[in-house]
């Protein structure tokens, strides 16, 4: 946990509310989110047992399992819940645009892409392992399941992987992303817990948060009073109304809070680069679906060697990206890399605009900034700079000392012998530099998975879909 | 255990008989000589070698030896676009530099880091030496792994794991994890390859090896090459009584010191420690140490000198706090494979509330407890010991990840109980 945000835990302790740490949203809500809570039988790691989702808060759909150790009474519940999402996923693949790639084919991309809501990191969990049960099933075959059910399997699938993928939107956590813009006066493990979070977050802490009664658990796990003194009694009568009533009434408090929390975020102005990321997140959704589309096999049980290198280089740079774009969109989240010294703001003292080096045709013009701040610097002399009032701009830090450094505009600034207007700023102006820049090399060519060398393992086995998929264990 | 000579032949007669072959060696045990000498033996034959190592300071540091010692050599040496040669390096005949194979001609040993290696196709070598194999992620070594026929890995498996920002879980288990080194992946899928240890460091003097050894290679041993009168640290000056003198003092005599601070919480950056370590800096330039080893006696000078912390924003601290611009201040990732007189240490536990993983990694003390050649000095707050005992390993144990060796906390343990007897 950085400085600030253990400053802000503490200061939301002593004033009993929370303290924001953002001062704008840093991921994409979507105008129709699909608010999802999974419940789950105890017991068993990925039995289902309920769920309520639906994309208007005045209509949530609520999907139970009257009897949860019937196998095929999951396998029609997952049909279910299928019959919800897939026409919510299918519904966005309609309109698409045209995307111009370098040295490459131009592809389509959607305009807009679903968005999963769920409460917590558990549940996101919980879905990449629904996935994972259903996505090898078949329509034919031993023990068939309707032909939608090892499709939804491939979507949450996806989905769950993708919610692994910095800074991507497509299935969010509701206590990680509250998480990330408010600190609570409460430990990380304890904001795991939408209803104690939100109560930090609105109306300051309750005790109410920890009473089952009145809040139960966000789900995936039920509160065991509920599983022993309502739940087990009616499934063993056999009694369905009962059963979903009485998860309905386990589900409906959580479905209230989603909402509440769609709203708190809702209200945040959005990051500036949380479009681009969402633009990234368009692409990777239209690419899964033509992937599906083009009758591609189920995502691998696990990563190969080389898919395994691929999919951590593109995570690494996500990361990367991600915490750079973060910083440059919230001054708040910049208070952090001043406080380490990778950062620094302050106002403008002293420029010299029509600064040059080099004499003669190698001239290039590099203007000079000097700025008086108050951060400690530790950045060295010559590192490279960029700056969140001009985003495009590349400068170098010449020299810092007793609080006054010096930068030379080395990028963006026009090319003529006097800078563009506006692109050297003016003497009273308040700006923040920083080492942290969003150019990232690409990284180099991974081998093809039929040429995984020897250090590796060799090359792989080739997937075959065998009647062997459907004996696999579903619990 | 066998001489390091009959290590060294050892390896090279297993070079032709297997498709690879793994050399473990403990800090300073001439890992660099071995990488020269098979180098040598393989360009020998008259195939060409490829050698890749990890950072740039490493491919200079072989690319200089390898020319010192077989002048008869011609060296490639492959860089980045921005890569700036240093000075020695283009004063030595038989190097060309150049960033693509093509622009080098056709020498005997082409030379450059992993990662630009991973942009090399088109053509493959019958041989390769990967250095620093520990330090290297399985995903670089699949990115390059095509390029040779058969390869000798060499690398210190006591130092820093390699590391990712992102979370690597899902990874956790398969024996191609590209999180973890190059050599584990290599020898989780070709268990059969040989693997041979230097015995002997040649770095650490006689009171550091066997401390070393003890806490952070427990089961494959190795002991210092030097006997304890070989190796005496001398200050010329008198010291005025201070702890920081007192500290130095001890130091010199027994080869470690370790200078306490009240227990107290602080924040990274902790003032206090920032200071005594600078402090100690510029006091054992200003007494005008002396060391005499089997090398001959030297004045130790500021390159001589080097202070360790866990994080950059330490080692910022450390450098502004008046540290004499000539003594190299890094963070432990960047010490590796480096080597001083002296060296000063702020224990990456000091002043800490808790012990998390990246601070326990014994990879880490490791590193900063063995770059010297004659004395180390730690700075530390009390308590590290209750909060070892406070904060037991608890990491989530994953299926099919070999157990690793040695454990974290077992080995801070170790090296403090050493230290208390050293207690300025």
């Amino acid at each position: 946990m950085s400085l600030l945000t253990s400053l802000a835990r503490l200061r939301a302790l002593d004033e009993r509310i929370a303290q924001p740490i953002a001062t704008v949203r840093h991921c994409h809500l979507s105008e129709r989110p699909m608010v999802l809570i999974p419940l789950r039988m105890s017991g068993e790691a990925a039995a289902p047992l309920a769920a309520m989702l639906g994309t208007r808060r005045e209509d949530p759909r609520l999907l139970v399992v009257t009897q949860p150790r019937n196998r095929d009474l999951r396998f029609a519940w997952a049909a279910d819940l299928a019959a919800e999402l897939l026409p919510y996923i299918d519904g966005f693949l309609a309109g698409t645009e045209t995307v111009e790639r370098k040295n490459a084919d131009p592809y389509e991309r959607v305009l807009d892409a679903p968005q999963l809501l769920v409460p917590n990191q558990t549940g996101i969990a919980f879905i990449r392992l629904l996935g994972r049960s259903t996505r090898f099933r078949r329509a034919d075959g031993p023990y068939p399941v309707p032909e939608t059910v090892p499709l939804l399997g491939r979507w949450l699938t996806y989905f769950g992987e993708r919610a692994a993928y910095p800074g991507s939107s497509l299935m969010a956590a509701a206590t990680e992303e509250l998480g990330r813009h408010w600190a609570s006066g409460q430990s990380g493990l304890e904001d795991a817990n939408l209803a104690a979070l939100m109560a930090w977050i609105t109306t300051g802490p309750s005790d109410d948060a920890e009473d089952p009664l009145v809040w139960p658990p966000a789900g995936p796990a039920t509160d065991p009073g509920f599983d022993a003194e309502v739940l087990a009694p009616a499934i063993e009568a056999g009694a369905a109304e009962r059963i979903t009533e009485a998860l309905r009434g386990q589900l409906e408090p959580t479905w209230r809070l989603m909402w509440q929390a769609v709203d708190l975020l809702r209200g945040l102005p959005e990051g500036a680069s949380v479009a681009q990321r969402w633009e990234q997140d368009r692409g990777s959704f239209s690419a899964m679906a033509a992937h599906i589309a083009e009758g591609a096999p189920p995502q691998a049980r696990r990563d190969g060697a080389v898919a395994a290198a691929s999919r951590l280089a593109r995570m690494e740079r996500a990361q990367a990206a991600y915490e750079v774009q973060r910083a440059y969109d919230d001054p708040l989240v910049m208070a952090e890399y001043r406080l380490t010294g990778e950062a620094f703001a302050g106002e403008v003292v002293e420029t010299e605009p029509e600064h040059s080096e080099g004499e003669g045709r190698s001239r290039k013009l590099r203007p000079l900034v000097v700025v008086k701040t108050d951060d400690p610097v530790r950045l060295a002399p010559g590192t490279a700079l960029g700056t969140p009032q001009r985003r495009g701009q590349g400068a170098q830090l010449v020299e810092a000392r007793d609080g006054l450094v010096t930068v030379k505009i080395t990028k963006g600034m026009g090319r003529g012998k006097t800078p563009a207007p506006g692109s050297v700023p003016e003497v009273g102006e308040r700006v923040c530099y920083t080492s942290l820049t969003d150019d990232f090399q690409g990284s180099p060519a991974l081998p093809e998975a039929e040429a995984t060398p020897w250090t590796h393992g060799g090359p792989p086995r080739e997937y075959t879909p065998s009647d062997e998929d459907a004996l696999e264990e579903w619990s | 255990m066998s001489s390091p000579e009959q290590v060294i032949q050892d390896v090279l007669a297993d070079l032709p008989r297997h498709r690879g072959v793994v050399v473990d060696s403990p800090p300073g045990a001439g890992k660099s000589t071995l990488v020269v000498r098979a180098a040598a033996h393989i360009a020998a034959t008259g195939e060409p070698l490829m050698i890749v190592a990890q950072t740039n300071e490493q491919v200079d540091d072989l690319v200089t030896r390898i020319c010192e010692r077989h002048p008869d050599l011609t060296v490639g040496r492959l860089s980045a676009g921005g890569y700036v040669p240093p000075l020695r390096l283009l004063e030595l005949s038989g190097v060309t530099v150049g960033t693509r194979v093509q622009d080098l001609g056709d020498p005997d040993i082409v030379i450059a880091t992993a990662d630009k290696w991973a942009w090399i196709s088109g053509r493959t070598w019958p041989w390769a030496i990967v250095d620093e194999a520990y330090q290297m992620r399985s995903d670089k070594l699949l990115r390059i792994a095509a390029l040779f026929d058969r390869a000798l890995f060499v690398g210190d498996p006591g130092q820093l794991d390699p590391f990712s920002i992102v979370d690597g879980d899902r990874w956790s288990g398969l024996s191609w994890d590209p999180l973890q080194s190059a050599v584990s992946v290599l020898l989780r899928h070709n268990p059969d390859l040989p693997v041979h240890r230097l015995p002997v460091s040649w770095r650490l003097p006689a009171s550091a090896a066997p401390v070393v050894s003890r806490a952070f290679y427990p089961f494959t041993g190795f002991r210092a090459g030097t006997q304890p009168h070989e190796r005496r640290l001398e200050l010329s000056t008198g010291g005025m009584g201070t702890v920081h003198d007192r500290a130095l003092e001890e130091a010199a005599r027994s080869g470690w010191a370790l200078l306490e601070l009240p227990n107290r919480h602080t924040v990274r950056t902790d003032g206090e420690a920032v200071e005594a370590v600078a402090l100690l800096a510029a006091r054992l330039l200003q007494r005008g140490a002396v060391a005499s080893s089997e090398q001959g006696e030297r004045p130790v000078t500021a390159e001589r000198i080097a202070v360790g912390a866990a994080h950059r924003d330490q080692v910022a601290a450390i450098r502004n706090a008046g540290v004499p611009p000539e003594i190299t201040v890094d963070t432990a990732n960047r010490l590796q494979g480096r080597e001083y007189d002296v060296t000063i240490v702020l224990h990456p536990l000091s002043g800490r509330r808790d012990a998390t993983a990246f601070h326990l990694e014994s990879g880490r003390l490791c590193v900063l407890a063995s770059r010297h050649r004659h004395a180390c000095v730690v700075v530390a707050r009390a308590g590290i010991a209750e909060l070892l005992d406070a904060h037991p390993s608890a990491e989530p144990v994953q299926l099919g990840v070999p157990v690793k060796f040695p454990d974290g906390w077992e080995a801070n343990q170790a090296v403090l109980d050493h230290l208390a007897a050293h207690r300025v």
